[in-house]
């Protein structure tokens, strides 16, 4: 065959083409790829989202929509997409306690080979408890962390030396302190400031906080003996004297704060703290990092963290009363108290939908590792505004993150310090992990602690709702199938 | 007679009906398709399993655990002694009734649907006064006494003030153009705009009236952490944005009634107060009752306020039955959002019906007599 001038000249153009494209293939792996990502409101989480997903556009060719809902929605949005077959969401970043009602239906896809396979994630980095426990549903891994979270206390370095106190180490103390600070000028505008600040809004992310508080009186022989039920029969764990005594702190708390403080989301609260308008805190490990924005805040170096404060008291459960702390009640004390430190939320995690087509799952999957690689996350880790705190070894090990991001090396000790002695904990209390906790919490605790704190309800009768609400939903579940659920997350099997 | 003019005869004599046939079907498959499953979803347990989810008929225990079980303080409110507020809404309730049925004996027409509607309805309003006024003590109502609250005094309330403003702009002011243009805007503002503009106009410390509430001694407190200021918070937000609509449309009735009466009543000496409750009122009344039934029927569905404004709070004192439904279909309790959302159709059909037949009819016809 004979090829003319013309013809070769279009094999050479179409050769070059198909080599380009070859090559463009390559260099954008996933180019033409739409990945529909849902998360809440933020703009933390929302926020590096969108802008690592900008990056991962240019490196990748696909493309990231990150859709958000109130944090209220965010549950029962992603869910119905999914359950329904609407699928009109790829994936979605959410609180991996959730997860369990993904997996169970087969809404979540198991991305344990693709983390096995993925050298640039590593996975080893991550902290144990997330690695373990946040990313992982009966063994397999369903969700990629890019957040650590940690209840910890927050409080006024300055304020504590100048009234000649420390960093609260039992809930007596945050009340003392709280009590000594309030009406103080904290931040030198004239006015009179709070003792306490502490995001009590019903329908957001307000409910983990009397956890919080109840677990140093609920849990002291270890994880694997729960803070919400009782791991021989899923009785409630929240009407007894360490509940109503958690309660009262609480509610106390508001003696010290702002007059709507129940009205007011952590995204308040912490715009206050920053502000230096509130000597102590309680609230995951943002405050850390928000507190060194040079551009907003206003207690920049002085913000001491400790780990959640704890009781001189615990609640003995053969007898339903309190019982001082020793070695036996309470062998994980530290001098005579009860931490026990709550894993909250567990940390924002990506997760993917199992019906999404394969190309869209690969993009889905490479956007939450390079999110959560370090070379991403260890920066994100330091900003405020992203939501997202330490969740990787590395992260802890060395401080030079966090002072080059403006941290004080006391600040970055102490911040880094809590969260790694919440980490380490024995006594550890892991989140409510069974299915429908969303129901559990979100809205009996959510609904009974709302009511207590207005008012509407005595401690006993806030006990006593948040029993039967729960008991309520154990029943119509199954209590068998709720109670080896419970055990099996708390490794009380 | 042939097929084909059989066919024709009945194509001529039916033509209306099939014209509209359409139509009909088309608003009975959006409508009553979402009723019946509903329907279903409200007597039905939704749970999520391997095998996606599964809907479990459990008969009326969705609607008895909002009458008697653990529901009950969230929908009909916590039971206490009735307070002399209480007795006071029992005893107008009581008197409201006696009227109507005063008026029933009296018209002459007892038909037997007569008399069942008639129970149905005072039954239910009787039913009502007697929840709210059972959980009137320290503000622990539910959601359903709640929802009747923003419905009655949102509703005068706006009735009051709309109509006011109409008649005002109805006489020869100046600047009459202008302050209808004004009082017309927040219709056009979406509710959840409305309802986060005005929780911005709200805050106490960091809102544009902030200096003026502090210098009132008010800087410290909070309207919503206390749940009658937080539903009186939610009813003015409310009528903010309402007010307009009864406006607009009692400021037509005001202005399209006959100019000859009125004065004609004028040249007979009538003073400004005869005219308006001899001719003007009697002439727009129709209207009027029409508006606060539209007005009644959108208000048993609000929503957007409370979720945006308080979130419910404090505690549930806020929750309209509207919103009450939403937070149990976010948790995934299906059933008992259906049993909520049903109870809400039967409380906001028989209170309207009743309010079209006792009020809105007698004011048609008594003005087409007149």
């Amino acid at each position: 065959m004979r090829l003319n001038g013309r013809t070769t000249l279009s094999a050479l153009m179409a050769a070059t083409l198909g080599l380009g494209t070859a090559a463009q293939a390559q260099d954008k792996p996933h180019d033409g790829v739409t990945v529909n990502v849902m998360t809440f409101t933020g703009p933390q989480i929302a926020e590096p989202l969108q802008r690592r997903g900008k990056e991962f556009s240019e490196d990748t060719g696909a493309t990231i929509n990150v859709i958000t809902v109130p944090f209220s929605d965010l549950y029962q949005k992603v869910l119905t997409d999914w359950l329904t077959g609407t699928d009109s969401l790829d994936a979605a970043v959410f609180a991996p306690q959730w997860s369990v009602d993904y997996v169970v239906p087969g809404l979540l896809e198991d991305l344990s080979e693709r983390v096995a396979a993925d050298e640039a994630l590593q996975a080893d980095d991550i902290a144990e408890f997330f690695r373990e426990f946040s990313q992982k549903v009966d063994g397999s891994t369903y969700m990629i962390t890019v957040d650590g979270d940690f209840h910890m206390v927050y409080y006024r370095t300055d304020i504590a030396e100048e009234l000649g106190l420390e960093g609260p180490k039992t809930w007596d103390d945050y009340l003392a302190f709280a009590q000594a600070a309030n009406g103080m000028d904290l931040n030198g505008d004239g006015e009179a400031d709070y003792g306490s600040c502490i995001a009590k809004k019903r329908n957001a992310q307000s409910y983990w906080m009397i956890t919080s508080i109840a677990s140093a009186w609920l849990q002291s022989q270890g994880t694997s003996q729960g803070a919400f039920f009782d791991t021989s029969d899923m009785a409630p764990l929240y009407d007894n004297p360490g509940m109503a005594a958690a309660l009262e702190v609480y509610k106390k708390t508001g003696d010290y704060a702002p007059s709507d403080e129940i009205n007011l989301d952590v995204g308040d609260t912490r715009n206050l703290f920053q502000q230096g308008r509130c000597a102590l805190t309680l609230d995951w490990g943002d405050i850390g990092t928000l507190a060194i924005d040079p551009e907003n805040s206003k207690v920049i170096d002085k913000v001491g963290a400790v780990v959640l404060p704890g009781s001189s008291e615990v609640l003995d459960r053969q007898t339903g009363e309190l019982v001082a702390c020793d070695d036996t009640t309470c062998p994980h004390h530290v001098d005579g108290i009860n931490h026990a430190p709550f894993a909250a939320f567990g940390g924002w995690s990506g997760g993917i939908n199992a019906a999404a087509d394969e190309a869209v799952k690969d993009a889905a999957y490479a956007f939450f590792s390079y999110v959560s690689q370090p070379e991403q996350s260890n920066a994100d880790v330091t900003v405020g505004a992203t939501g997202f705190n330490p969740y990787r070894t590395s992260q802890f090990e060395s401080i030079d993150n966090w002072t080059a991001a403006g941290m004080s090396e006391q600040a970055a000790n102490d911040y880094l310090g809590a969260i790694q002695s919440s980490l380490n904990s024995p006594n550890m209390v892991l989140d409510l992990r069974i299915p429908q906790n969303q129901r559990y919490q979100q809205i009996v605790l959510d609904t009974a602690i709302a009511r207590y704190l207005a008012g509407e309800l005595s401690t006993e009768e806030t006990m006593a709702a948040i029993t039967e609400g729960w008991q309520e939903i154990t029943e119509e579940l199954g209590a068998e199938e709720q109670l080896e659920a419970y055990k099996s997350t708390i490794g009380a099997n | 007679m042939t097929v084909s003019e059989r066919f024709d005869g009945f194509l001529d004599r039916n033509a209306g009906r099939l014209f509209i046939l359409p139509a009909v079907l088309l608003i009975l498959a959006f409508s009553l398709f979402p009723l019946i499953i509903s329907a279903w979803l409200a007597v039905s347990r939704f749970k999520i399993g391997r095998d996606g989810f599964t809907l479990t008929y459990i008969g009326e225990l969705n609607f008895k655990k909002l009458f008697t079980g653990s529901q009950q303080f969230h929908f009909l409110g916590t039971f206490s002694s009735i307070t002399l507020t209480g007795w006071l809404i029992l005893l107008v309730t009581a008197l409201l009734i006696g009227a109507g049925i005063r008026q029933w004996l009296r018209s002459g027409r007892l038909t037997v649907l007569g008399g069942i509607g008639r129970l149905i309805a005072f039954g239910t309003l009787a039913a009502l006064a007697w929840v709210f006024a059972s959980t009137l003590q320290d503000g622990r109502l539910g959601s359903l006494s709640t929802t009747l609250f923003y419905v009655v005094v949102g509703v005068s309330l706006q009735f009051v003030i709309g109509t006011g403003l109409a008649f005002l702009c109805a006489q020869d002011i100046r600047g009459r153009s202008f302050f209808r243009l004004v009082f017309f805007i927040p219709l056009m503002v979406t509710p959840v705009g409305i309802a986060y503009t005005f929780r911005m106009l709200a805050d106490m410390s960091l809102g544009p009236f902030s200096p003026l509430w502090k210098a009132a001694g008010f800087g410290d407190f909070s309207w919503a952490a206390d749940p009658w200021t937080a539903r009186l918070v939610i009813v003015v937000g409310d009528s903010w944005q309402w007010i307009p609509f009864i406006f607009i449309i009692m400021l037509a009735a005001f202005e399209s009634q006959p100019r000859d009466e009125i004065e004609a009543a004028e040249l007979d000496g009538a003073g400004p107060w005869r005219v308006f409750r001899d001719i003007t009122w009697p002439s727009v009344a129709p209207v009027a009752a029409t508006v606060v039934l539209i007005r009644v029927i959108e208000a048993f569905k609000i929503v957007d306020l409370p979720n945006v404004l308080t979130n419910g709070g404090p505690g549930i004192a806020t929750e309209s039955l509207t919103l009450h439904a939403f937070i149990e279909w976010r948790a995934l309790n299906l059933g008992g959002s259906a049993a909520v959302a049903y109870t809400l159709l039967f409380v906001s059909t028989v209170v309207c019906v009743a309010f079209f037949q006792l009020v809105v009819r007698p004011m048609r016809q008594a003005r087409g007599q007149a």
